[in-house]
């Protein structure tokens, strides 16, 4: 499913992940994490709580720093510069905000602002971040919502809205970016069953138009629909790593199996004869 | 038993009664206004400067609300000239008031800001908002709907303590009432006129407290669809 240029060599990556390693205090979340995710391509992250996946996400988006390794976004290191000891220091904020400024994020509990409507939220960073005029960030923002299926909700507060509305407004705000990348972090987790669907669905269909992600996920079935790679974190490093079809049957490694099939226990319905 | 309250007084007190009213009226939005203005004016500096910064005007909030009310107004008044400052009774009682406000407004104000969730400020800044865009546009609007109970009621505690102001001999409504109760021996018909008085100013402080928060706090989700 990789997408290649024209002369049929593979792009080269948007994220580029090295070596990263992180901890919080004595225990270390992210332990020597590599990884690379090229255009329109879509990485579902998968593991037990306390992997490290959160934590892995938001350092691609910089809300978390990290210890060592390197995190390249289109081919710029996030977050830190060399000094002219050869020493990684911090970047500055608006270096930070340069570099990340095509990744576009999505979080478990949609973060949505409670005192403006769907639109306001929207159009929010169009109005403050790329200062567009107030017609033209209207417009953009109206056809975002119109994209998750939203417009006729646009003047909804966020506490009106049911949690699958919410998050496909944080999605709307986030694509309203016109971002290269878009990051999810658990974005079903905190809904309703019955409201999963209308999430996921509009994450296909953002898959469907070559948006490049990376999704932190318990819903292995959309993970083995909609991924092209499938990654397991364990104890903050890559335990296994590949195609859908790859991981889910063919992987035999013991912490893996052991995880998917307590996933299928807990999802399993049927009455036992 | 022989109960004497006699309503004459009061009518005789009326101009004066209503002088002293519209001063304790003044004293108290002055207050208010310098108060909510200096604890403001800390929340935020809090929220933007470094350590030091901070230590300082925690410090000043510690001193000015482990501390009397009526001793800062000593201290400011009767102290003031030997700082070289001779401030006139009506100045030295608004000041006092609003340092002494200022101090409770900041504490409001920053555990205002505190209960904003995180994850709002993460999607802000992921979105690229600067640091001032996040206050100004997210966290402080909410800050203010957060706060308005606890506003209200410091707006209604510091009414109550322009009472003080009369020991500097500010006229207000306290003043002008024991003043005229020594004098003709009427302490019963002023001073529950002074309560009553009191009451009027709290009552309607608290009234509009709470039609602000009904109107403010709708989109937040606690009012009807």
């Amino acid at each position: 499913m990789l997408k290649r240029a024209a002369d049929g060599a593979p792009l080269p990556p948007l994220i580029e992940v090295r070596h990263v390693t992180k901890s919080f205090g004595e225990v270390r979340v992210l332990d020597d994490v590599s990884f690379a995710v090229r255009p329109s391509e879509v990485t579902c992250i998968i593991g037990p709580s306390g992997s490290g996946k959160s934590t892995l996400l938001r350092s691609m988006a910089f809300l978390e720093t990290y210890d060592s390794g390197e995190i390249l976004i289109e081919g710029e290191l996030l977050g830190y510069r060399m000094n002219r000891h050869g020493q990684r220091v911090r970047a500055a904020q608006s270096e930070v905000n340069r570099v990340r400024r095509h990744v576009g994020m999505v979080f478990q509990q949609f973060n949505l602002w409670p005192h403006m409507t769907a639109l306001q939220n929207v159009a929010e960073a169009l109005l403050r971040v790329l200062r567009l005029p107030a017609a033209q960030a209207h417009d953009r923002a109206l056809g975002m919502l119109d994209r998750v299926g939203l417009a006729a909700r646009a003047d909804s507060y966020p506490a009106r809205l049911s949690g699958g509305q919410q998050q496909r407004v944080a999605i709307a705000r986030a694509l309203a970016m016109e971002p290269h990348i878009m990051l999810f972090d658990e974005p079903t987790s905190a809904l309703d069953p019955e409201l999963v669907g209308e999430v996921l669905q509009v994450m296909k269909g953002l898959a469907g138009d070559g948006m490049t992600m990376v999704i932190v996920t318990h819903e292995m079935g959309f993970a083995a629909q909609a991924a092209d790679t499938v990654m397991f974190l364990d104890h903050g490093k890559v335990a296994a790593q590949g195609t859908p079809e790859h991981l889910f049957h063919q992987d035999t490694q013991p912490r893996l199996r052991q995880f998917l099939q307590n996933y299928l226990d807990r999802n399993a319905f049927w009455v036992r004869a | 038993m022989n109960i004497r309250f006699d309503a004459s007084i009061l009518v005789d007190a009326m101009p004066a009664l209503e002088r002293g009213a519209a001063i304790t009226l003044g004293v108290w939005l002055a207050g208010v206004a310098l108060g909510v203005g200096l604890g403001l004016a800390i929340a935020l500096i809090r929220l933007l400067c470094g350590r030091w910064v901070r230590t300082l005007l925690r410090a000043y909030v510690e001193l000015f609300r482990g501390t009397p009310f009526l001793v800062q107004l000593f201290i400011l008044y009767y102290g003031g000239p030997s700082f070289g400052l001779a401030l006139p009774p009506l100045v030295a009682g608004i000041v006092s008031l609003g340092l002494y406000g200022g101090a409770y407004f900041a504490e409001a104000f920053r555990s205002g800001f505190e209960s904003i969730p995180q994850g709002q400020i993460e999607a802000a800044q992921a979105l690229r908002l600067s640091r001032l865009q996040i206050i100004m546009r997210i966290e402080f609007p909410q800050m203010m709907v957060i706060v308005l109970p606890a506003l209200t009621n410091l707006v209604i505690v510091l009414c109550k303590e322009t009472a003080v102001l009369s020991v500097v001999t500010v006229p207000e409504l306290t003043f002008v009432l024991t003043g005229i109760g020594t004098e003709k021996f009427a302490f019963v018909e002023t001073l529950l006129t002074l309560c009553v008085c009191y009451w009027l100013l709290v009552e309607a402080a608290s009234r509009t407290g709470l039609a602000i928060e009904q109107r403010m706090s709708r989109f937040l989700g606690k009012g009807g669809c």
